[in-house]
């Protein structure tokens, strides 16, 4: 198969599972099984692309050009590689997870909500391998207009309201920082393509440097740094699918692969260390890190407090960008897929707590732990994984991240990613403390949905075993980022 | 014998639409206007096509009136500047033509037709007229006419709300003052060079270089009667109420294409005539259009969020698109003119394909379409809720659509004018667009009540989806609109330069 095709396939799949969805729509089974073919297809083209992306293979397709030195074209890069993997892989679990949670909890507006779903996708994973920054503008915003009707699924007020705030600071982020600051590189650079080394060295004034990675970090308000955090609490309104699959691995993970991308390939990691002009940066995300870690303690909701959590996750990402060193950018890249991994995971234990019990509060979950074993343990695994402990996959994007910071000479933020690690173990084990120690005196009725059980299972075994082929996804990552 | 008609393609295009006016205001019958305007424009394109056949050729085309040499006759004037807004012109009203026939025929008693059609081709001679001529004292008659036309027009809306009679009397008002400003400053620009053929006044007004205040005066009325014409912050009050209650066919012309033809003459008499007083046009540049177009902006955008009526909403928002136009002429380099001829082209495609879907539901609807009435729109006529869809994401500037292409010249020209402020507020104004289009698609798709889709009349939505196509087609295969507004640019900043 040639490697234009490959792309293409990659990229239209979910468009074809979201037809196939509308037009299987009276056939509830037939309908659903789209998004599992359709993740089993993406998957293996995602996984050719990234073999091929390890043995320099070029992936590029070129459709036609938009304007003066900017096309509409497709090339999959090392980080690209990583991002489509995770969110092809993790699309098959979250389909079948879907179909359980959707029918358990008796939602209504299945079809458009799977077609949104897919389409979600396809914003995501051509994201992943856009071939510049114009075109993943495009998806981005794709992917955000698509995941509005997610969010606003319910329809009530509530879920209403948090549509509108999910969509203005997204949008509005995206068209008041994102696009000026695209604009800007264009006009000082002519181009907008992803380079190895950035394209902005010796053609970007560096006293204004700082000023673009903040329209940069700010205009992508899908990263979720404070005080751009709120319209992700709000998004958890929507069905916990979404939450899992989106709201933890592609709409996020998509913002922050975002911000590294440009890092990476539009200003280059050189330059930046030069200038030092994102250094403030590196003080906002460990803001962010701690103040949404304190913030995730006091919320009672296990959907809000996981929210916060990824908050303060992104924000990992975020800091091994504005360090830049080699070490560092690893840890960044290497973070998207372990805290893809183990945050579905959790997301997933919530919802399969939601659809068996009706529980959504934390202090609710007393004596769950021995009702709901396989949950629990799935949670267990990956909120192990999530605070870093070994041999737990976690703990590798951590490690990297930590010896960034340490080669950049920070030692500070060395220690706040320390005490960070304290704050995640208290607030992400305290519900299976919570649930294994107290007993509960109310009689809960356990309502059986198996296939929302499996696939945490799986995800969270995954946060174990690949703790040990690391590397598998680490050459990937160390082939670009070596400067 | 066809070539004598060729011969004299430049007055036709004007002179036809007003002949045939004349004559069907008297045949009583539903469809034959239509018919014969819907004639009358295919043959005005064809006109545009080779009058644009004969400007690549020869790259000026003076037409005399009866032979009479200018700058003692009326002539009109082609070249490189107004032929590209010639063709839009041209394409434009054909389209909204073919749209109007069931928009009038449920909007306004159909014993009108014939008079309707009458207005409408006077209305589309005489905006022409202002395109092509050359003569400022003619340009007072052409806006006179095109004023009276679209004020009788706006009044026909009174069949659905009798507001529409005081929107009609206050744009009858409003438009007399503003026209008797400018024919005051074209008493004063006769009273001192004897002239009124525009080539000729560059000439006469040279002797004056020095400056002489009758002079400034003159221009000073001029340029004010235009900006109210042209709806210009603050003086475009006319122009909300105006589009709102008009039938939608009618709002849908005067949208796409009446300002943007008194917005052509304005940057050509600022950039062709009153360039021989650089000191004087820099003034007015920079310390009022400038101003005024960001207040534009930002305002009409504010206002626009407000709205509950969605076609005073469209209104509301025009203002502020006029505002990028004129913000982009007030920035006096090439870059800058281009950008305003870019958004000319891109605005009248995207404000028309708007107004015409809203146009649709209006009388879908039988009554004013506001917000809530738009409720579950988005299932019962999906396809004409899609081309708004599309046509309002142009509006946002979203990349893919043609609205884009016009965010990004202006920002380089704003980028090579180092006016960073200038970038932030349309930055934050195209932002505060989502505010006010996404209340509409929300209503539409995403609200409680749901339908079943309904039959849509494919007379209406054909000419809708042409104007949608366009918009993404030039969204990615952008250069015509871009060569067209470069030539503009590249004739009026030549005379800039010399």
């Amino acid at each position: 198969m040639s490697n234009s095709f490959l792309i293409i396939l990659g990229i239209i799949t979910p468009l074809f599972a979201a037809l196939f969805s509308y037009v299987c729509r009276y056939n509830n089974n037939l309908r659903d099984s789209f998004g599992i073919i359709g993740g089993l297809v993406t998957f293996l083209v995602s996984l050719k692309i990234f073999h091929g992306i390890q043995n320099n293979v070029i992936f590029q397709i070129t459709f036609f050009t938009l304007f003066d030195g900017v096309d509409f074209t497709f090339k999959v890069n090392a980080l690209g590689s990583i991002f489509s993997l995770v969110a092809s892989s993790l699309w098959i679990l979250a389909s079948i997870y879907t179909i359980g949670y959707m029918r358990g909890a008796g939602e209504k507006n299945q079809t458009r909500f799977v077609i949104f779903y897919s389409i979600a996708i396809h914003a995501a994973l051509a994201i992943a391998w856009s071939g510049n920054l114009l075109v993943l503008f495009i998806f981005y915003e794709i992917l955000t207009f698509s995941t509005f009707p997610l969010v606003g699924h319910k329809q009530n007020a509530e879920s209403q309201s948090a549509g509108r705030l999910y969509l203005s600071i997204l949008v509005g982020t995206s068209l008041i920082f994102f696009l000026p600051a695209i604009f800007w590189i264009w006009l000082e650079t002519g181009t907008l393509d992803f380079q190895d080394g950035g394209i902005l060295i010796n053609q970007f004034p560096a006293e204004y440097l700082s000023l673009l990675i903040a329209m940069l970090v700010f205009g992508i308000g899908k990263a979720a740094i404070m005080p751009i955090h709120r319209w992700l609490p709000a998004a958890m309104v929507a069905p916990t699918p979404v939450s899992a699959l989106l709201h933890a691995v592609a709409v996020v993970k998509a913002g922050v692969f975002s911000f590294l991308v440009v890092i990476v390939y539009i200003v280059g990691p050189e330059f930046l260390l030069q200038t030092k002009s994102s250094d403030w940066l590196v003080w906002l995300a460990c803001f962010t890190i701690m103040a949404s870690s304190i913030i995730a303690i006091t919320k009672d909701d296990l959907k809000a407090r996981l929210a916060y959590s990824t908050i303060s996750q992104l924000s990992y990402i975020i800091l091994g960008a504005a360090l830049a060193s080699s070490l560092a950018l690893k840890g960044a890249s290497f973070h998207i897929i372990t805290h893809a991994l183990g945050k579905i995971t959790l997301f997933f234990c919530a919802g399969a707590i939601y659809v068996t019990a009706h529980i959504k509060k934390v202090s609710e979950l007393k004596g769950m732990g021995f009702k709901l074993p396989l949950i629990f343990f799935a949670y267990t695994l990956g909120a192990l994984s999530i605070i870093g402990v070994p041999p737990f996959i976690g703990s590798w994007s951590k490690f990297y991240l930590i010896m960034g910071s340490i080669e950049r000479e920070f030692i500070v933020v060395a220690i706040i990613l320390g005490i960070s690690s304290l704050l995640n173990i208290y607030y992400l084990l305290q519900p299976i403390v919570i649930g294994f120690t107290q007993t509960s005196r109310r009689e809960a009725k356990l309502i059986k949905a198996p296939l929302t059980v499996w696939p945490p299972v799986i995800t969270g075994l995954s946060c174990l075993i690949f703790f040990f082929y690391a590397n598998y996804f680490l050459n990937n990552v160390s082939g670009v980022i070596a400067i | 014998m066809f070539n004598i008609f060729l011969d004299d393609a430049a007055a036709l295009v004007v002179v036809l639409p007003l002949l045939i006016s004349a004559i069907i205001a008297f045949i009583p019958s539903k469809i034959w206007p239509w018919i014969i305007s819907l004639v009358t424009l295919v043959l005005h394109l064809v006109l545009s096509l080779h009058l644009l056949k004969e400007i690549s050729i020869s790259g000026l085309i003076i037409y005399e009136f009866g032979n009479w040499e200018p700058p003692w006759g009326i002539s009109f004037k082609i070249d490189g500047v107004n032929i590209g807004l010639q063709l839009l012109f041209s394409i434009f009203v054909l389209i909204s033509t073919f749209y109007s026939r069931k928009i009038f025929l449920s909007e306004i008693d159909s014993r009108d037709s014939g008079k309707a059609y009458s207005l409408w081709l006077l209305a589309i001679g005489s905006l022409n007229g202002i395109i092509l001529t050359n003569d400022i004292f003619n340009l007072f008659v052409f806006l006179e006419i095109s004023a009276l036309a679209s004020i009788s027009l706006i009044a026909l809306g009174a069949g659905q709300n009798r507001k529409a009679l005081l929107a009609a009397f206050n744009y009858l008002i409003i438009g007399a003052i503003g026209a008797t400003f400018y024919v005051i400053g074209v008493g004063f620009a006769y009273a001192m060079t004897g002239t009124l053929n525009m080539n000729d006044l560059v000439i006469q007004l040279a002797q004056y270089s020095d400056g002489q205040l009758a002079i400034f005066a003159g221009m000073s009325f001029m340029l004010v009667g235009l900006m109210v014409k042209a709806a210009i912050f603050p003086v475009h009050i006319w122009l909300p109420p105006a589009y709102s209650y008009a039938p939608s066919a009618v709002s849908t012309l005067l949208a796409a294409l009446a300002t943007k033809t008194i917005l052509y003459f304005f940057v050509r008499l600022l950039y062709e005539v009153f360039i021989i007083y650089p000191s004087y046009l820099s003034l007015f540049l920079d310390f009022v259009l400038y101003p005024l177009s960001l207040l534009a902006i930002f305002i009409g955008t504010l206002i626009a969020i407000y709205q509950d009526d969605i076609k005073k909403l469209l209104a509301f928002s025009s203002i502020a698109q006029i505002g990028y136009i004129t913000l982009a002429f007030s920035l006096k380099d090439h870059s800058g003119i281009t950008s305003g001829f870019i958004h000319i082209f891109n605005h009248a495609f995207i404000k028309g394909g708007l107004f015409m879907a809203v146009g649709y539901f209006a009388i879908l609807l039988k009554d004013r379409v506001t917000l809530a009435s738009l409720k579950g729109f988005g299932y019962k006529y999906p396809i004409t809720s899609f081309a708004l869809l599309i046509c309002g994401l142009s509006l946002i500037g979203l990349p893919l659509t043609n609205g884009f292409i016009s965010k990004l010249y202006l920002f380089q020209a704003l980028y090579t004018n180092q006016m960073y402020f200038s970038i932030a507020l349309v930055a934050v104004s195209s932002a505060l667009a989502v505010a006010y289009f996404w209340k509409i698609v929300e209503q539409m798709w995403f609200s409680e009540i749901k339908f079943k889709s309904e039959k849509e009349d494919a007379y209406i939505y054909l000419p809708i989806w042409i104007i949608t196509v366009s918009i993404i087609v030039f969204g990615i295969y952008s250069s015509p609109i871009i060569e067209f507004s470069n030539l503009s640019a590249d004739y009026l900043i030549s005379g800039y330069q010399n």
